[in-house]
This record gives structure tokens, sequence and C-alpha cells, in this order.
């Protein structure tokens, strides 16, 4: 048995809108060769297992798995596709070293957003086809019932939640391959037109293409590949109740359990004096600072005013998503996970560019699968 | 098993009953609208075959072609070298005779989808061609139909075509001389 998981290894393309130049198979091997590249490892001799996540209603062929190993460098190998958010896939990785079966494996998730042209009744698909989608809602009011009973319960405000798109989006104007870059006020936030009240268009991710892959690695092998070894020092997941009828509309309970399995593997007790930095789900603006709340960082009520603060930007106590988080770097659907651990990852080996954060040792990744589930998922890394 | 029960328990269901309500169900159909970026590979297959081409793609490293082309070879996991036209002649590697169409209904002459193991374009072909093209046999007996008959391509007319793998209509036999 493995004791300890290192990414070695990193890779993406895009993100962008669209990428009408490269099929979902391009962009993929993009990614992969890039981060088989930068692990210094040949897939087809060094690899010996593969994930990749995705979700046939977002591809549009179902049993996607066969449509993976080419261009992954995995024909013939060990593999398979996990249907839930890139953090997932990073957990699952990260369980196939620790069996010791695998010394290598390799993830990978990616967006072909901009191909799927209904994507609204698509994610449809998602609501209980007997109970909840005859009711013919739009998807999104599950956040904005979401964020209506945040709201309530913790006195937050909509301006709170704005804070989190203006930080966000200014965020990613530093990072160079993020689409969303912009340099808002509050009002402009606020003077968009609603999307499912209280929550507006623009507080919620506009879509992204693009791919990411990553090289995970047992202990030995990670040594002899690469003097940055990222470590994986706990990964935790959870569901919470699927019913819209009986779930916690307040508070995000299945991100609080996650964080707890996640926390005691790492062995964290505090988590805002032993994290140095955070990429959190920000899908939706109000999700990062109920995300925050349920990750044990702030009593619930406090992130909104914290954040309006300016404590979590990146020179505040607790920078979270200084990439841009989702708001400002895509909504890349379920590689977006792998976007939040992607950042940490770059953030840790001191590899961020303009965005490097100063002297950060331990980062949070979360990540939540999207309206209308409550499925979430915590991994802290260290360097 | 089932033919030694004489009368089986219980009330049958009719598509009468569904459409009188008696029969508590729900209907619901999927709108699920894609457009698939076809990208470098796909993308120069279709249009060459609007041409009347039909293109693979070799490594120079692992001596393989494929067909359709691809931007990576699977083997070496290196970027193909070449695209290069192949004949619009093969030989059927594998075939079945389908009695229940797409929409599932039952027919009489059987449809007849084949994997073709096209022919190089030249001797100065790399490797042996590791793919073929999933498509269709016609103006042919269904009943001489066999592995390893060698068949062509019956392409649209050029005006008709449209980038499109129906740009063939389907393989037929070459007359054995």
């Amino acid at each position: 048995m493995n004791e300890r998981v290192a990414i070695v290894g990193l890779g993406w393309t895009g993100f962008r809108p669209v990428t009408p130049e490269v099929s979902y198979r391009e962009l993929m091997y993009d990614a992969a060769l890039r981060a088989y590249t930068d692990a210094g490892v040949d897939p087809r001799r060094d690899v010996e297992s593969f994930v990749t996540v995705a979700e046939d209603f977002h591809e549009g062929t179902s049993i996607f798995d066969e449509y993976v190993p080419d261009q992954l460098g995995a024909a013939l190998k060990s593999m398979h596709t996990i249907c839930g958010d890139g953090l997932h896939g990073l957990a699952t990785a990260y369980m196939l070293v620790r069996t010791g079966q695998f010394d290598i494996v390799a993830i990978e998730g990616h967006s072909k957003a901009s191909n799927l042209l209904t994507i609204d009744e698509v994610t449809a698909y998602a609501q209980d086809p007997v109970l909840n989608r005859p009711l013919r809602f739009n998807t999104h009011f599950v956040a904005g019932m979401e964020m209506n009973r945040y709201l309530h319960e913790t006195g937050t405000t909509r301006e709170q939640c704005a804070a989190v798109v203006v930080k966000n989006r200014y965020n990613a104007l530093a990072n160079p391959s993020a689409p969303y870059g912009a340099n808002l006020a509050l009002a402009d936030v606020l003077s968009g037109p609603m999307l499912s009240s209280p929550l507006g268009h623009r507080e919620a991710a506009e879509h992204a293409d693009g791919a990411i892959a990553m090289v995970l690695a047992s202990e030995e092998k990670a040594r002899h590949l690469t003097d940055k070894p990222i470590w994986i020092e706990g990964v935790g997941w959870c569901n919470d109740s699927p019913s819209l009828e009986s779930r916690d509309w307040g508070q995000a309970t299945y991100t609080q359990e996650a964080a707890r399995m996640a926390y005691r593997q790492a062995g964290i007790n505090n988590p805002l004096q032993m994290i140095d930095f955070a990429e959190v789900d920000d899908i939706y603006a109000y999700k990062e600072l109920q995300t925050l709340e349920a990750l044990g960082f702030f009593r619930p009520g406090e992130a909104g005013e914290l954040t309006a603060d300016g404590f979590t930007t990146p020179e505040g106590e607790l920078p979270v998503n200084v990439s841009g988080g989702s708001l400002g770097w895509g909504h890349l659907l379920d590689a977006t996970g792998l976007a939040r651990a992607l950042e940490v990852v770059l953030q840790l080996r001191g590899e961020a560019g303009a965005r490097q954060l100063e002297d950060v040792e331990v980062g949070l990744v979360q990540s939540w699968r999207g309206i209308p589930t409550t499925s979430g998922a915590v991994a802290i890394l260290s360097n | 098993m089932t033919a030694n029960i004489k009368e089986f328990p219980g009330t049958p269901l009719s598509e009468k009953d569904f459409k009188e309500g008696k029969i508590l169900f729900n209907h619901d159909e999927l709108k699920g609208d894609f457009a698939w970026d076809t990208g470098i590979a796909i993308g120069s297959y279709l249009a060459a075959l609007k041409e009347g081409l039909i293109l693979g793609a070799t490594c120079y490293t692992c001596h393989k072609i494929v067909v359709p082309p691809r931007t990576v070879c699977e083997w070496c996991f290196n970027p193909m070298d070449e695209y290069i036209p192949l004949m619009d002649t093969g030989t059927v590697n594998t075939f079945s005779l389908c009695y229940v169409t797409w929409d599932v209904k039952r027919i009489e002459e059987p449809e007849i989808p084949a994997v073709i193991m096209l022919d190089g374009a030249s001797s100065l072909d790399s490797g042996p061609i590791m793919g073929g093209i999933m498509h269709l046999l016609g103006e042919v007996d269904p009943e001489k139909v066999h592995i390893g008959m060698r068949v062509k391509a019956v392409w649209k007319p050029p005006e008709e075509r449209q980038g499109s793998v129906t740009d063939i209509l389907y393989f037929k036999p070459i007359e054995e001389e």
C-alpha cells in the first residue's frame, strides 16, 4: 500500500467560451500531453491507470468511457470514467494509488460546453422525472431557492454576494487563461437582469471550454519524478438527500461533511489557522459564501461581511479563488473541481505568475456538482 | 420454461389502457441538441469525403495507418505524421445481416453494416491499415456476402455531397474476373 500520494504533473488547455478549431478528443489530448510532459512520464510506458470525469448527457454520447483511451494514451490499459465532478475523479485517482496496485495514475476532465446547445434543457434532466420535472421550471430555480433560504437564515445580503463576483472577476484579470476577467463595481453586478430571484444573472458563472489533466504518483515515484511534489493530505466527498422536498436549503451540509472527512485525514482542526488559501465553488456567487461557512472558515452569516471587507482577496487573510474561480475562469461542467485543484497546485508550486501568493504551504480545494445536486468534495493539498 | 405455463397470472396491459388514461404514467422527451466540433482530424476527413477522397493518418514510428484519421497515434502517443488519401476499394473485415431497423421495425430484406479495410493508395504507405470504414453494403445478395469479400465505394454525385460519412452511399462488390 502507498501511504502518500502526490500530484506530479499538470496540463491544461483553454479556457475559452468556444473552441471550434478542436474536437473534444483533441482538447483532451492537448491537456494530457502537457501533463505527461510536465511529469516527465510516457503514458504508454509509465502511467498504469487512467481516470476521466464525464457526464454522458454533457457529452452527447452514452457510456463515455469508450471514447476516452486513444487521446489519453490509455488504449489497452486500465481506465474508467467517474460520473461526478473533477474532484471526485481526483479522489478516485488518489485511491487507486493508495491501493498500491498502481504507482502512477492520470486523471482528466474537460468541458465542451459550447457544443451543448440546449444546456438548460439537458440540466433539467437532473430533476426528478415524476415529482419535479412536470412543474417545468428552469433548473436555476434550485439555486434561486437555495440562495433565498441562505440569505434568510444568515442575514447575508445581495450586495455581499455581488462582492464575490467583483472580487473573482477582478482576480481573473491576473490569470492569462481566464476568459471572464473584468473590473466591475457592485452596482454593475446588481443592475443586471434577474435569473431566479434573488439570484441575478451576473452572479452565475458563464460556461467555458477546456481540459485539465493531472498525473498522480506514489511517494517513491513522486520523489523520483519531481522536486516539487504537491501532496494530497486528505480528500472527502459527501452527498445530501437529492430531495428538493426535504434537503437542507440554507446550509451546504454535504460540504461540511466532505470537509470533516478531508480534515480528519489531513489533521486539520482549525481551518482558518492551518490553511493558507482556498479555491472553492462559485458557480453562483452565494455558493462561495455558503461554502466558506460550511468549510468552517467562518460561522454562518460571517462570510458575506468578511468578503465585502476584503478578507478573501489575494491580499486578505484568507485568499479565496485567486484564479478567478468559475465566475472568472469559466464554468467547466464536470472539470470544474479540477480547475479549482489546478490553481491550488500552481500556487503551491510557486508557478502562478502574476497572481502568485507568498509563503503558501497548505491549500484547500472544494467543489460542488452544480444544480440541482447536493454533491460536494474537498481536498487538502500541501507542498 | 415459460412454455409450460398455460395461463399467466395477473392483468395484461394494452396500449388502449394507456391511451384511455387507465394507467398512471409520465411521458417526457429530452431536448438535447449538440453541435460537436469536428476538430482537426475528423474535420479534415469530412472535408475530404466531400471531394470524393477517403483520408487516413499515418504514424511513421509505429508504421501504421488509421482511418478515419486522428491527431494522435494511440500506440505511441506521438502526433500522427501525415494524412494520406486511401483507395475507395477494400475488403470486408466483418459484417452482419440486420433484420431490425434503427427505429425498431422488422424487415424482410436485411440491412448490411460492415467494416471495410481499405486499400492503401500507394506502395509508399508506411504500414498496415489498422482501421476500416464503418459503413454499409449495397447492390449485393445478402446470401453472398462474406468476410474477405472485395468491395468498392459508391459515391453520391459530387454536387450532393455534404462532408458527411453518407457522402458514400454504400460499398458494393467488385465483380471478380
